[in-house]
């Protein structure tokens, strides 16, 4: 019996247990169960890889100094990878998600560098290196320029002169240069430790054009590009845990990224080359109407009256930190028979899925969080819609107005429920500096104020009645 | 050079049908992710390309230990991978534990 066909065996149950990691997270019960499945698998493929890998050619060597080195390596990732994972924040977690897609593209961008100068001659193991090189750098560099752009320390979109152009032409030029060192195969690593830099150069001009609140989507578009650095290592190789596991990343990456575009109903080209927020400044419906305010205690006797609730949580709920207050106010109305749901849009919150991730934390169970597909339709028959710190996802223009920046986003038909009340601190325009007509509806009563404090107040005043 | 690709395609037959069947089976195991899991989702597919350090322990053991550039960069590689596999599914596992009915 050989030695590989044990490690073999030790990768293929990695990349089963993978695919069924993957396939359980479709479903909130088995979710956590799939992602431990998977933690398993890696943890078995890095341990086989280090006991039992060899190198058909006899390269391999197990000096204690090299097991130490990779051991204390292992530790300090873990010890580090498991604190901030276990102190971010929840409202963090686009940040977390880039950051560590960065070091996965870093690391793949080192293999290729170190395994260089052993590949010459063989003119597909080198295109392999090259490829997986250059992809895993641009994801290195991108991930940082996003992680620098969510956490804000980069505000705005910087745009270079024609920087579609620039960036397609550079991205050809290092796709040219790439060829040519896999053609030309100089012995010495000094060409492709600038094609290394110049694709480090290309992540960085690939994101600052884009806006801030389309990282999520460039996030999930980075994290295919190092599941694909991932599998070109598998391929040079031949290494299967490698292959599918960065393999199905890169497809399940993919996949993600249209649905987050679809959410928002807007082509993956669009958000890439195309300048949201510059073209809208311009875009001004003509707003008609007066906007009405609610007290506090008008708003608790609507709610405590009514039959049927819906809250409509944004991000500016999250920023507020009244994810727990809100909490309160549902148990509450709960306990007073009012049938209380919330309606949670697709990309709600700073990347799809967010806000249940951030509603979970404070303890709402999740079969009370409904998708809108399934919410649209319960609007007719609920009393009291009560939307905090959301805006552009309960704005009608997307339906009404063809010239609107969100024109053709799903959006929840808030409008057809009997009140709707909206807190806001002030008047000022949504995430896509728009002005919401919702607003300015017959129906509409404004409860404006910082969303902890006036949900803080409503809670008291609710208890009273 | 059809030479040269019709010969790719023939020595790397098995690891081709991989990645084939593994773009298949990642968009059909992801296409059914309902939207509230999209979060977890993404950080834990985030974590499983990760997979990647395998790739930096194997440069490691290839090295040999007199090569003190290349071990520190391997050792870099590693810090990095570790990173990216330990991190990502502790926070994919610290999100999915909030998920509960009640």
């Amino acid at each position: 019996m050989e030695i590989k066909y044990i490690l073999d065996i030790v990768y293929l149950i990695a990349s089963v247990t993978f695919v069924m990691g993957l396939k359980m997270l479709s479903h909130p019960d088995t979710a956590r169960k799939g992602n431990l499945y998977a933690a398993f698998g890696m943890a078995l493929a890095i341990a086989g890889t280090i006991l039992l890998y060899n190198h058909p050619d006899g390269y391999t060597t197990r000096e204690p100094l090299k097991i130490i080195l990779i051991l204390v390596a292992i530790s300090i990732g873990s010890l580090a990878g498991w604190l901030t994972a276990n102190r971010v924040q929840m409202t963090k977690m686009p940040e977390l998600v880039s950051l560590f897609n960065g070091m996965g593209g870093a690391c793949a961008a080192l293999i290729g560098i170190m395994e260089y100068e052993h590949n010459v001659g063989k003119t597909g193991a080198l295109a392999t290196i090259i490829a997986g090189m250059i992809i895993g750098s641009v994801s290195f560099s991108g991930s940082v320029i996003a992680f620098l752009k969510l956490n804000e320390t980069m505000r705005k979109p910087i745009r270079l002169p024609s920087y579609n152009i620039l960036n397609t032409v550079v991205m050809i030029a290092l796709i040219a240069f790439g060829a040519y060192i896999v053609y030309a195969q100089p012995q010495e690593l000094l060409l492709p430790i600038i094609l290394f830099v110049a694709a480090l150069i290309y992540g960085v001009l690939f994101v600052i054009p884009i806006g801030g609140a389309d990282m999520p989507v460039v996030i999930s578009l980075l994290n295919s590009f190092t599941g694909l650095a991932a599998a070109f290592g598998g391929f040079l190789y031949q290494n299967q845990v490698m292959l599918t596991g960065g393999i199905l990343v890169g497809s399940a990456g993919t996949i993600l990224t249209l649905a987050m575009c679809k959410a928002m109903n807007r082509p993956l080209s669009n958000v890439i080359f195309g300048a949201f927020g510059a073209s809208s400044a311009s875009t001004g419906t003509d707003v008609k109407g007066s906007i009405k305010d609610i007290s506090i205690s008008d708003t608790a006797i609507l709610m405590n009256y009514a039959k049927k609730v819906v809250i409509v949580p944004g991000y500016g709920l999250a920023v507020a930190q009244a994810q727990h207050v809100i909490h309160e106010l549902e148990t509450l109305l709960e306990e007073r028979g009012v049938d209380v749901q919330y309606a949670i849009h697709p990309v709600a919150g700073r990347m799809p899925g967010h806000m249940n991730v951030l509603l979970a934390e404070s303890n709402v169970s999740y079969d009370k969080l409904v998708e809108m597909e399934d919410i649209n339709p319960e609007f007719a028959k609920t009393d009291v819609v009560l939307v905090v710190g959301a805006n552009d996802v309960v704005n009608p223009a997307a339906k009404t107005d063809p010239s609107s920046p969100i024109f053709g986003m799903p959006i929840l038909d808030v409008e057809n429920a009997r009140n709707v009340i909206v807190n806001k601190r002030s008047m000022n325009a949504g995430y896509a500096g728009i002005d919401n007509l919702l607003f300015y509806q017959p129906k509409t009563s404004m409860l404006f104020g910082d969303a902890k404090g006036v949900l803080t107040k409503l809670v008291s005043e609710l208890k009273q009645m | 050079m059809i030479n040269d690709i019709v010969s790719f395609f023939g020595e790397n037959i098995q690891m081709i049908y991989i990645i084939i069947l593994s773009v298949f089976v990642g968009v059909e195991v992801i296409g059914k992710v309902p939207a509230v899991l999209h979060t977890p989702l993404m950080s834990g597919a985030n974590a499983i390309h990760g997979v990647v350090i395998v790739g930096a322990i194997i440069v490691m053991l290839n090295t040999p230990a007199d090569n003190i550039l290349a071990l520190a960069l391997g050792f870099v590689a590693v810090v990095l991978g570790t990173l990216n596999v330990v991190g990502g599914f502790a926070v994919t596992d610290r999100m999915l534990e909030m998920f509960k009915k009640k």
